[in-house]
């Protein structure tokens, strides 16, 4: 049985990316679909995701599912071949914890303390900063923080292991660092090493380039348009 | 072995009445702690550091936290009684996608219903309401979301059922004539016993609605 599976993303989301290596991870063929999130909504992406007409959507079969975390469970229970999920249901359940804890507290406040104006800048990375080393704290000295292998929790982390380090270069202001939080630092070096990992992420000339040019416009949190 | 559930709760909290009606749903016993948000007990704050928010599980001494992983957690431990989630993994995204919906559209919108005025009030009711109509179009002709039984959005949504009349009175609005559809889902969910109880009475919930307005002095 011929199987479709159709990716719509931006080359630039971490979020779609997410989608993308879930799926190299499992050795899953699929086509890959490039969205202009920010001036041309394809009437498919509309059609697949009216409710909130964003990216990334995976297409299985005809059927779409949106939201870039549901997706990765759904890759997940799907394919089979090297799980991102721990089996054990108490592992799981501090597995999408954390993924949370990135989607809806760590990612927020990274962002808001790259973009921040000055007079908002140091309550913005003291917030960042906290959620940073909580997350330090998650990792407990682990290799990743799905333990041996890259796991739900790296997959959802992408941002910081990638796009951190170009918006801290892009703005001049440096959030993760070496001294600061010893072990996440590693980890994006683990984690961005990873030769699946790799091919999954957006070229950093071109991404340091999108950040350097939006610097002096105002931005949108990146959950809005190129989620 | 015996199981030791605890589950760190305020009576008020719609997340914590969705992890009520899932442990009611199972049939699973567990003893309840009611915490007194103003003054966070040290169990809690040592169970859920990151947050430090209810509800928070405690399943032979291990803290489970969040109400959708809670809700999931349960349905995965417990996995042989009332199942919550479909077992097609397409049924289980769908799900998850429309639980994702309510916690990032119901929960703030209907806050902001009464928790805000003029402009903004109009704005946040007008997007409540239509985000239950997106909802409704979810449901269909089915009698739960779950289909024939309660299922995961059910017992997502359900619980702010019991905050609509707060919203409705403060707000100024009616819920039943927007979405008729919905409010028949919510008593016909409230006929269950694991929902009945597990969900305060309106009233009580308005009543201390006007007292928290009072107290951040909103008009």
């Amino acid at each position: 049985m011929s199987e479709e599976v159709k990716v719509f993303g931006a080359w630039g989301s971490p979020f779609s990316r997410r989608v993308e290596l879930a799926l190299r991870l499992k050795g899953v063929q699929y086509e890959y679909i490039e969205e202009d999130i920010f001036n041309n909504k394809s009437p498919l992406l509309l059609k697949y995701n009216p409710v909130h007409k964003k990216v990334p959507v995976l297409l299985h079969n005809g059927k779409p599912i949106a939201e870039s975390l549901v997706i990765l469970e759904y890759i997940e229970e799907t394919w089979k071949s090297n799980p991102i999920l721990p089996e054990d249901p108490y592992d799981k359940a501090m597995a999408r914890f954390w993924a949370k804890f990135l989607d809806d507290k760590c990612l927020p406040a990274l962002w808001k303390a790259g973009w921040s104006p000055e007079n908002e800048r140091e309550k913005a990375v003291e917030e960042a900063c906290e959620c940073l080393k909580t997350l330090e704290g998650a990792l407990n000295g682990k290799r990743f923080f799905g333990g041996a292998t890259v796991g739900l929790v790296d997959i959802a982390a992408n941002f910081i292991a990638h796009w951190l380090g170009i918006i801290q270069e892009a703005t001049g202001h440096e959030l993760l660092s070496a001294e600061k939080f010893p072990h996440l630092f590693k980890w994006t070096d683990e984690f961005v090493s990873c030769s699946i990992v790799k091919e999954s992420l957006p070229p950093r000339d071109k991404l340091l380039a999108f950040f350097k040019d939006r610097i002096a416009g105002a931005m949108d949190a990146p959950t809005e348009a190129s989620k | 072995m015996a199981e030791e559930l605890v589950l760190l709760d305020f009576w008020l909290s719609a997340f914590g009445m969705r992890v009520r009606i899932a442990l009611a749903e199972k049939g699973i016993k567990y003893e309840y702690k009611e915490e007194d948000l103003r003054n966070k007990s040290a169990l809690l704050l040592q169970m859920n550091p990151v947050h430090k928010k209810t509800p928070v599980l405690i399943h032979n001494g291990k803290p489970v936290c969040e109400s959708l992983i809670q809700v999931q957690y349960i349905d995965e431990v417990w996995h042989h009684k009332s199942p919550l989630l479909p077992s097609d993994p397409y049924q289980r995204a769908i799900a998850r996608f429309w639980a994702d919906f309510v916690d990032k559209k119901i929960f703030e919108l209907g806050t902001k219903t009464w928790q805000t005025k003029g402009e903004e009030q109009e704005t946040a009711k007008k997007g409540f309401i239509e985000s239950l109509k997106l909802l409704e179009g979810e449901l269909g002709d089915k009698p739960y979301f779950g289909g024939e039984n309660l299922g995961y959005v059910d017992v997502v949504l359900v619980p702010f059922y019991s905050w609509f009349y707060a919203y409705e009175k403060c707000g100024n609005f009616s819920i039943e004539a927007e979405c008729p559809k919905l409010i028949a889902w919510a008593k016909r969910c409230m006929q269950m016993e694991s929902v009945s109880k597990s969900l305060p009475d309106q009233e009580k919930v308005y009543g201390f609605v006007l007292h928290l307005k009072k107290m951040y002095g909103i008009e």
